[in-house]
């Protein structure tokens, strides 16, 4: 679960990682009321699942409630990068240090921004710990050699001497160094405690009066990790209302969805044949309408649920279904398939194609139930082929 | 042969009074497979269906020679149970159980690597592995599968099931199909895999079944390039997954744009695997392979 700018760093003060004061506003009434109570200037930010906030138009400093208003008109109901703006964060303005090593293509000095972040290191199976005084930018377009990387054992933890050593490797100035060790600590703590799979900060800036501050967070929590964080339940409820309503509905059934803009509803059974059935419908010419994996059975009741999430999206036109029969044989996903069409009202055909074991079986079954609403055909291949066509027409 | 289990496999089922250990555990003994005991602290000295349970993997170990372990349990006790199999000596752990928290799996593959050294974890959240005719742990169908030269290893159970139908269906057998499972920190990867099928005199061909995520695919493709003399015929799923979105398995997300699909393939083609386009495609390219 991704959490947008102020849970993140609510999530960040939990830790003892120093973030502004500010507040929520889903409307200018609310922005200048949180704005007046923590006096100017403040700075206006949208609240978007996505990056390139400020060259969008989305982050204003105010230093007066007229500009409050202004800006927060402005930014509630703007569109960034596909996301619409409906909630606000109003904090406390920072005045950032300035550099005397670092300078701009036109001389002036650069601000004290940097950056740091742990996630995971998949291929060395250790978390990666990444520090630059490059911050305030996509850590992407940073050069690597200004980058300073730390490997952590999860066994060993982060000890305070390693992240002393880390901070030098990465050229913090002086000023921020010392500063910046309980920062990351409480950085790395947040991590591995709190479950993240990133938590990041950028920028991490140094204060004129020589404070380490994050002014901004982005982190990732680790879906599987719920059980044992119930203060999570908070954030859930807007990423619920602000998400894709397809994807919230199949996530209450239990289903793994993932929305996707065509019209070519698919059913799979496992990820990796869910994923391989987008693939060749996008490979036959079609555009696929999501990815839904019912898991490794195929009954009548998980069908239906299937189903229900694909008929509440209005773009599909055909749905494909693509199950690999295992130890649920062929002939009870075919009964399932059946069995669900006569539990809910369609609104688009079906193309079934299944295979594995008892594959003969199976599809006499379909066969003998073909109508307009139902086709089956024996391949992966022709069955995408179908799906696209009907959905084409 | 077979690679990492053969027919002398005997095997303890760390959640086999439970719902789903009971099924699985007993369909694998009702394949042949030596399921030679379970573990349940509370209900030491009852059996499941003559299987023996024991308070802990180390009476199982000491009284039925048990010497790989099933662990099929609940995802906040799975870790425990891994490093439990681990501290009894036994040297193969199959672990299915998905939504292992990643922290957790880095610290239990970390605590493996560094304490039980000789142990060998395949999973968690895998499919399990099958030797046909042998043994199978896990929830691999064996019907779909026969006796013959292919290895198999995979990172998506349903794609392995698939594959094996395929090859079975035209004829050609299978030596191991092993499911290293889709989370993001595999006790075993394709490269473990790799080596032990090039190892293996009865395997003469590899199919190896990789997804978006991570970069664990380009990593065999190295490997293969220097070690692998067998042919290799992949498959990598995900090709028009979105970036950012995790499409089913824990470990199956592009995330700042790596881990691509089309990395990958381009990777194994480079390193001269045989790449398929579709799930179906991979029983003609092993025949190719094979010179059948």
């Amino acid at each position: 679960m991704d959490l947008m700018e102020y849970q993140g760093k609510q999530y960040f003060a939990r830790f003892g990682i120093p973030v502004s004061a500010g507040g929520i506003a889903d409307t200018v009434d609310e922005a200048v009321a949180h704005a007046e109570r923590l006096g100017y200037p403040v700075v206006v930010k949208a609240q978007v699942m996505t990056g390139g906030r400020g060259k969008a138009g989305g982050i204003k400093l105010a230093h007066n409630a007229d500009e409050v208003r202004f800006h927060a008109g402005n930014i509630l109901g703007m569109d960034i990068r596909g996301h619409i703006v409906r909630r606000l964060w109003i904090e406390r303005a920072s005045e950032i240090a300035k550099s005397s090593t670092r300078f701009k293509e036109n001389g002036e000095p650069k601000d004290e921004e940097f950056y740091a972040s742990f996630a995971l290191d998949r291929s060395a199976k250790k978390y990666l710990g990444m520090l630059s005084v490059e911050g305030g930018v996509e850590i992407e377009s940073v050069p690597d050699e200004l980058i300073a990387k730390i490997h952590v054992d999860p066994i060993d933890g982060l000890s305070e001497a390693d992240c002393r050593a880390w901070i030098a490797a990465a050229n913090l100035p002086e000023a921020a160094r010392e500063g910046a060790v309980p920062v990351l600590m409480a950085l790395y703590r947040c991590y591995t405690e709190g479950d993240c799979e990133l938590a990041e900060i950028n920028p991490l800036i140094l204060t004129t009066d020589g404070r380490v501050h994050a002014l901004d967070a982005k982190v990732t929590l680790d879906d599987a990790a719920r059980e044992r964080h119930p203060e999570w339940a908070e954030f859930e409820t807007v990423s619920v209302a602000t998400g894709d309503s397809r994807e919230a509905l199949a996530k209450e059934k239990g289903l793994q969805y993932v929305g996707l803009d065509g019209n070519v509803g698919i059913i799979a059974n496992g990820a990796g044949l869910a994923m391989s059935t987008v693939d060749i419908v996008k490979q036959v010419g079609g555009a696929p309408a999501n990815f839904l994996d019912i898991g490794g059975g195929a009954s009548a009741e998980v069908m239906v649920n299937a189903l229900t999430v694909i008929n509440t999206d209005p773009n599909v036109r055909a749905i494909f279904i693509n199950i690999f029969g295992g130890i649920t044989r062929c002939d009870e996903v075919a009964r399932g398939i059946v069995e669900a069409m006569k539990r809910i009202t369609l609104n688009a055909p079906i193309v079934a194609r299944i295979d594995g074991t008892n594959a003969a079986e199976g599809r006499a079954i379909l066969k003998a139930n073909e109508s307009e609403k139902l086709v089956m055909l024996p391949d992966m291949l022709s069955a995408a082929q179908k799906a696209v066509e009907i959905a084409g027409k | 042969m077979s690679i990492f289990v053969d027919e002398n496999t005997k095997v303890v089922v760390q959640g086999l009074t439970g719902r789903q250990g009971q099924f699985y555990g007993l369909r694998n003994r009702a394949y042949g497979t030596k399921v030679v005991a379970g573990t349940n602290p509370k209900k030491a000295g009852t059996d499941v269906e003559g299987i023996p349970i024991f308070a802990t993997v180390a009476d199982a170990v000491r009284e039925t020679g048990a010497n790989a372990a099933f662990v099929i349990v609940p995802a906040m006790a799975a870790p425990a149970s891994i490093l439990e199999a681990a501290e009894a000596g036994v040297p193969f752990i199959v672990c299915v159980t998905e939504h292992i928290p990643t922290h957790d799996q880095a610290r239990v593959y970390n605590r493996l690597k560094r304490d039980y050294p000789r142990t060998r974890l395949l999973g968690p959240n895998c499919a399990g592995i099958l030797a046909p005719g042998k043994c199978n742990i896990g929830f691999t169908p064996a019907e779909v599968s026969m006796p013959g030269p292919v290895g198999i290893v995979s990172r998506s159970g349903t794609l392995a099931y698939q594959a094996l139908y395929e090859l079975t269906q035209s004829g050609i057998g299978q030596s191991t199909c092993v499911g290293i499972g889709g989370d993001p920190v595999p006790g075993t990867s394709f490269i473990d895999a790799l080596e032990a099928f090039q190892a293996d005199p009865e395997t003469e061909a590899i199919v190896m079944i990789g997804e978006i995520g991570g970069s664990a695919e380009e990593e065999a493709a190295e490997y293969i390039k220097g070690h692998v003399t067998k042919p290799v015929v992949a498959y990598i799923a995900g090709m028009e997954a979105p970036p950012g979105k995790r499409m089913g398995h824990a470990g199956a997300i592009i995330s700042r744009g790596k881990g691509t699909a089309k990395g990958k393939v381009e990777a194994l083609k480079a390193a001269g695997a045989l790449v398929a386009m579709n799930p179906t495609e991979i029983g003609g390219l092993v025949r190719q392979a094979l010179g059948r």
